[in-house]
């Protein structure tokens, strides 16, 4: 600044610098308030329950608060330590103390994410902790030899401190042994990377058919005259309008075994009647579906980076002796890549995350990581697997969804 | 796209080849969509078109499954027509149960993001707004954010909403959200939002924002401004992205199938126990009926856009 300038004055004496600075900040504090009541109600909304619910990954005090005497033993004695009356003593005064809240059931649930069984014997034993008298090292293996079990009370002591990572260790088929050091679990039992595996295979293979498919429609949309793409638009843009069930639905009728497609086949002799083929309620049946549910969120963004491509471009290329294979791979492809880009990347979004169709279509080699989140949430209750799972999923998306911010920008999202 | 003169055989061959395999793709997009049609006016119980569909036979087509879509839940379905058959289908019908839910929750759940999504992609818009990236990642992550986590995020939240107060000294009870319509509209404006949030700011670009002044020098005050100059300009966009909110709620099933109870199910949640347990034509009935819908909805944003570039002298891309 010169010393011109700070001279420079309002009408009412002020320095113009500060007029300046103090109408500018009026102005950004305008703006603020105009975004803070969403931003308020998306934090609310959403951005707080999600946090919420991540935190139940690694913080569950179902047994924790159930057990209070058994975590004040495992506090004084180390892992290793010997089971002895005193243990057995703070088992029963738990037992005592869960009968009393009614909580045998959630403790119960709790060890019985790590040893299956365990939720009956808490509830059993609870109920029938009134019968045991000393010495307990005696009186409650008698009553159940369960509890005898060293896995069991290994699992105790794990579940008697609420903060804990194991969640996210069994979400990555991952477990402690004996000495708790962090192993691999039996190969039977491996299904999560399996599913994080096929659910990245799948979205990719789809995303990939998605812009095989897309890419031809793209271009003859983008190089027809504007009345014309216009009308072929909405072939694209109804697809997008339509519910998600009703494609489905559309789907499931053409697929079956009864249904049209293999209707046609046979009526048309490329197929026996016995030899109806199996296209639904599969692995197939999930790609089929999902391709055609994301395929305009390929094709939208690379329309409007098509478009604007000047023809003469290729034009030029076939005048200078390109051959219409040549010109098309090193003039016009190069420079449909940010379409290419931003679509696939959507598209890969969108799928990683997918839950309705597989649900529907999948049958059983279908269903993504997704559905194995709402498995966990609404049938075996496991809410802290389904928390932890949920949590690799959201950190997958979100480095995805900043590569497409970084990549694309988010303000280039365009819908029709 | 037209081949020039200048084009050999083999490239002729090639462009029409091409065109055939653009016309079959379009048909994968379209085909799935309008085959519901016909076959919800099947007089049998298959999915897949009888002879005497085939052959035009009106005995091979029938309303049956409307009916059945009519009757579904009514107390007295079998009765005469009247004032009274009406007046049980209006009150005791499944689909028409669940599609009152839906346009309720529809409603105000648009209501919500489309005045909340417009105010702040007005801000957004603003040359001056700072942190603008954050923000508008943070307002469209409803989108992108995996529907199973935010339902699954939702579900913990409705049953305690209040639990987080306790941590800093409040009382932590309020009731619940869960199965009311309170949460569900709550939730499905969230999901409406980025909708709201991408076409306003679409319209908003090329705004020119010296009407604004122009129209304080001339004395108008900033809320006559905003009714009597921006917002006309902005309507076709605002009414745009508050069709794609209310859609966005009226296809919704995960949060519904998570955090509604039956009192709150909605065409889609209805749809989604059709198909699960058993499928039948009446499913298709539906689908028809939704399908015009869409159709309906995706003409008026058509005509709302091209009406928003011509308002704006924008020349279509």
């Amino acid at each position: 600044m010169t010393d011109a300038t700070a001279m420079l004055t309002t009408n009412d004496g002020q320095p113009l610098k500060a007029a300046l600075a103090r109408s500018q900040r009026r102005a950004r504090r305008n703006a603020l308030l105009l975004v803070a009541p969403l931003f308020l109600f998306v934090l609310i909304t959403f951005v707080i329950p999600i946090g919420q619910m991540l935190s139940q990954s690694v913080y569950n005090n179902n047994f924790s608060v159930a057990a209070p005497n058994l975590g004040a033993w495992f506090d004084d004695h180390p892992q290793g330590s010997e089971i002895d009356e005193t243990a057995f003593a703070a088992l029963v005064a738990d037992l005592q103390y869960m009968k009393e809240e009614k909580l045998s059931g959630s403790a119960g649930t709790r060890i019985n994410y790590d040893i299956s069984g365990s939720r009956s014997l808490f509830t059993g034993s609870a109920r029938k902790v009134d019968d045991l008298t000393p010495p307990y090292a005696i009186s409650v293996p008698a009553l159940d030899e369960k509890w005898t079990d060293p896995n069991l009370w290994r699992a105790m002591r794990s579940a008697s401190s609420p903060l804990t990572g194991d969640f996210y260790l069994a979400a990555l088929d991952l477990t402690r042994d004996e000495a708790g050091v962090i192993v691999q679990v039996e190969p039977r039992q491996r299904v999560y990377k399996m599913l994080f595996g096929r659910t990245l295979m799948l979205s990719a293979l789809i995303t990939g058919i998605c812009l095989v498919l897309a890419f031809p429609i793209a271009h003859l949309l983008a190089t027809l005259p504007l009345a014309k793409s216009n009308l072929l638009m909405i072939l694209v843009l109804l697809p997008f309008w339509t519910s998600l069930l009703v494609r489905t639905t559309s789907w499931i009728v053409l697929l079956q075994q009864q249904g049209v497609v293999n209707s046609l086949l046979v009526s048309l002799g490329i197929i026996g009647d016995d030899g109806r083929i199996q296209m639904i309620y599969n692995q197939m049946g999930t790609i089929i579906a999902m391709t055609h549910i994301l395929l305009p969120f390929m094709v939208l963004p690379l329309y409007s980076v098509m478009r604007p491509i000047p023809p003469s471009y290729v034009r030029a290329a076939r005048s200078l002796g390109a051959s219409s294979w040549t010109a098309f791979r090193r003039i016009y492809l190069p420079q449909t890549v940010p379409g290419m880009a931003a679509g696939a990347l959507l598209v890969f979004i969108l799928s990683v995350g997918y839950y309705i169709t597989p649900a529907l279509v999948g049958g059983a080699d279908g269903q993504l990581i997704s559905n194995l989140i709402a498995f966990h949430m609404q049938k075996s209750l496991n809410w802290s697997l389904a928390a932890a799972l949920a949590g690799l999923l959201l950190f997958g998306v979100l480095v995805l969804y900043w590569l497409y911010d970084k990549l694309v920008g988010i303000d280039n999202l365009k819908l029709g | 796209m037209a081949l020039p003169v200048y084009a050999s055989p083999l490239e002729r061959a090639w462009h029409y080849t091409y065109l055939v395999l653009c016309g079959l793709i379009f048909l994968f997009l379209i085909a799935p969509i309008l085959i519901v049609m016909p076959l919800s006016f099947n007089a049998e119980p298959y999915f897949t078109f009888t002879p005497k569909m085939l052959a035009l036979n009106p005995e091979g087509y029938s309303l049956r499954w409307y009916d059945s879509l009519l009757t579904f839940g009514m107390q007295a379905p079998e009765g005469p027509r009247n004032v009274a058959w009406w007046s049980d289908f209006w009150n005791n019908a499944r689909w028409m149960q669940v599609a009152k839910h839906s346009v309720i929750i529809g409603f105000f759940a648009t209501l919500v993001a489309t005045m909340l999504g417009t105010l702040a992609a007005l801000g957004l818009s603003r040359p001056e707004m700072p942190f603008r990236r954050g923000i508008m990642a943070v307002l469209i992550s409803p989108m992108i954010v995996p529907i199973i986590i935010t339902a699954t995020g939702l579900f913990f939240f409705y049953s305690k909403p209040c639990a987080l107060l306790a941590t800093v000294g409040l009382p932590g009870e309020c009731g619940k959200l869960a199965g009311t319509y309170l949460g569900i509209i709550l939730a499905h404006a969230t999901l409406g939002i980025p909708f709201v949030i991408i076409t306003v700011t679409a319209t908003l670009v090329g705004f020119d924002q010296s009407l604004i002044r122009a129209s304080a020098s001339l004395g108008a005050n900033p809320r006559t401004t905003f009714f009597r100059v921006v917002m006309p300009l902005i309507l076709p966009g605002v009414i745009s992205g508050a069709l794609f909110a209310f859609v966005t709620s009226f296809d919704e099933v995960v949060v519904v199938l998570f955090v509604a109870d039956f009192d709150q199910q909605t065409i889609p949640r209805q749809m989604w126990s059709g198909i699960r347990e058993q499928i039948s034509p009446a499913i298709l009935a539906v689908a028809t009926i939704l399908v015009i819908i869409s159709i309906a909805l995706l003409a008026t944003v058509e005509l709302l856009r091209r009406r928003s570039e011509r308002l704006r002298g924008v020349t279509p891309r």
